[in-house]
């Protein structure tokens, strides 16, 4: 029991060493499905960074429901980084001064080094035969996807059916509106994240589809197996921007700037690019896009500036209670 | 004293068949399988899940926990049980009450109040931030946040007892010269033992299963402020099934123990 203790003891004391004029630790918070991604880009960032400056650095992970962590952060949760995957997330922290007001500027591609869509899961030969949005809200058909009240995911996944239903039937609300009342009574059950939601579907075997990013999609082809599941690129999806964010607070008050930086700058370098390809993560690079071309099919993406006028226009519009979400949301 | 011999009835039987099976089915089986699960892979693996840094680490955070917040609730415990036991005052049965409010609120709730009070936006937090102080999201929040959940524990086995016992003990070695503390240490904590001990064993096997509360307040930083509840959790969602049921299978053993201890108690003095 003592040497368990000492055990103990020794763990935490290697765990939890607190930095204060040298940081030697940053901590990045980041949304739920991430997990791998960022395992991935830690393991090269680490030696890359002591290659160039000579520093040990520990990167610290967070995992959860975008918004959930966006709020953990505004009550304190001493994250250096921020990597969310939804630009009204990012803007909270804006708001609460956590965030520079200009941090969309602050690195390429409105500080989004990758990005992703809703794309289908189904389990291997697609005995449902689904292969476009208008399937999912067909009888028999159960669908999974995240609580779009809870989790980015979900709210990507509720405007990609939108957008698409608002081209299927040329805008007019008397057919998308009852289309997507029956695409959400077609889920049995909304989980508060989008890997729970892919738990619920490969590892409790419920629903006949998954709607999550592509990354999530192949990421759980390659884990979990490429024939047990296909994944299916819809007609047309919503562009999903994984925006990053240096949290001044933090980092000022902690003195990490420097590596907060270092560590952005390297998810857009090629480098960094590539590892996220590899996990499935669509980049801007072209070369590194090109070259993992097979992995990403063609797809037609619209964004939520040009369907939907802006994030802020869907926050009031779509999300605030007793908004348009709420019209068809009727079992949540 | 003559064996008494009592032939069991059919209804009998299957009543007792019932109940084995019942619990074999709905206790035994689900722990069995958490082993099974664990081992699946092999011995070697079970192990290198096990001394993973992080799972290690949740190991010893919850450890940890454990032995900061069952003393504080012990004493805790005590005071309390022994203040409403033994004085009369005006609000006592209120007092009581309010002993016992852990017990009501679910864990969840429990979280987010402490969230509410010492967050950055909450009703202290930015008072505590102003003179450096952060206690959410850090190991600190995980051992207040035990401690709220579990600190009816030790005063609820003690009070009862104490109650039934009455003063009559103590207030004999006061007449007989004991001074306050001979009294504490030879009379009432001797008479009160085994219920001390009880209530300090479920209130571990509390501190070390707790996970509503404190997923609220932990910020699930992985190697950090994850404790075993939410190490197990974690590994599920990452798709490591096995290392999940591994380390739940640490908590499972801690149970068992907790159970078998629990056991020896009951039998030894009390109940």
């Amino acid at each position: 029991m003592k040497k368990f203790l000492a055990i103990a003891v020794a763990a935490l004391a290697l765990g939890g060493t607190p930095a204060f004029a040298q940081p030697t630790q940053i901590l990045n918070v980041s949304y739920d499905i991430s997990r791998e991604l960022f395992e991935a880009i830690n393991a090269a960032f680490i030696p890359a960074y002591k290659a160039s400056t000579g520093v040990d650095l520990t990167v610290d992970q967070s995992h959860a429901g975008s918004s959930a962590q966006a709020r953990a952060v505004l009550e304190g949760l001493q994250a250096d980084v921020v990597t969310f995957n939804q630009v009204p997330d990012i803007q909270k922290l804006a708001d609460g001064g956590f965030v520079a007001a200009d941090w969309a500027t602050q690195f390429p591609n409105n500080a989004s080094p990758f990005y992703s869509f809703p794309a289908f899961l189904v389990r291997a030969g697609n005995p449902k035969g689904i292969k476009d949005w208008g399937d999912l809200a067909a009888d028999g058909v159960q669908v999974i996807f995240p609580n779009p009240k809870t989790s980015g995911n979900g709210r990507y996944t509720y405007l990609a059916a939108r957008a698409w239903a608002d081209e299927e039937y040329a805008g007019d609300e008397t057919k998308v509106e009852p289309f997507l009342t029956k695409l959400f009574a077609n889920v049995p059950v909304f989980e508060t994240g989008g890997r729970a939601a892919t738990t619920a579907f490969t590892e409790r075997q419920q629903g006949d589809v998954l709607v999550t990013f592509e990354a999530e999609v192949q990421g759980v082809r390659k884990q979990l197996g490429a024939d047990k599941y296909d994944a299916v690129i819809p007609s047309v999806s919503l562009l999903s921007e994984f925006p990053v964010a240096i949290v001044d607070k933090v980092a000022d008050a902690r003195g990490s700037r420097d590596i907060a930086k270092a560590y952005l700058d390297f998810l857009f370098t090629p480098e960094g690019q590539e590892i996220a390809a590899a996990n499935f993560h669509r980049v801007n690079n072209p070369e590194i896009l090109a070259a993992h071309a097979a992995d990403f099919p063609a797809i037609r993406l619209v964004t939520v500036e040009d369907a939907f006028g802006g994030w802020k226009k869907v926050s009031e519009e779509h999300f605030a209670d007793g908004g348009l979400l709420d019209k068809v949301f009727v079992n949540q | 004293m003559t064996e008494l011999v009592h032939r069991r009835s059919l209804a009998e039987r299957i009543f007792i068949a019932l109940a084995f099976a019942v619990s074999a089915l709905v206790l035994m089986v689900p722990l069995a399988v958490i082993f099974a699960f664990a081992f699946r892979e092999g011995v070697s693996v079970y192990f290198s899940n096990i001394l993973e840094r992080n799972t290690l680490h949740a190991i010893g955070l919850t450890v940890l926990t454990s032995l900061v917040v069952v003393p504080i609730n012990v004493v805790f415990g005590v005071c309390a049980a022994w203040l409403v036991t033994r004085f009369r005052f005006p609000g006592r049965q209120f007092l009581i009450t309010v002993i016992e409010i852990p017990f009501s609120v679910s864990p969840i709730v429990a979280g987010v109040i402490y969230l509410f009070l010492y967050g950055g936006q909450g009703l202290l937090g930015p008072a505590l931030a102003s003179v450096g102080v952060q206690l959410m999201f850090t190991v600190s929040a995980i051992f207040l946040v035990s401690l709220f959940v579990t600190a009816p524990f030790v005063a609820r086995e003690l009070i009862p007892l104490m109650q039934q016992q009455g003063s009559e003990d103590e207030e004999a070695s006061l007449s007989l010269g004991a001074n306050g503390w001979q009294m504490f240490t030879l009379v009432t904590l001797p008479n009160i033992r085994w219920a001390l001990l009880y209530g300090a064993i479920l209130c571990n096997a509390r501190v070390m299963g707790e996970f509503g509360a404190v997923s609220v307040v932990s910020g699930a930083i992985r190697g950090q402020t994850n404790t075993l509840p939410l190490q197990i959790s974690l590994l599920f969602n990452d798709f490591n099934v096995t290392g999940s049921f591994a380390a739940a299978s640490v908590l499972a053993l801690a149970s068992v123990i907790t159970l078998v201890l629990k056991t020896a108690v009951e039998s030894k003095g009390w109940r």
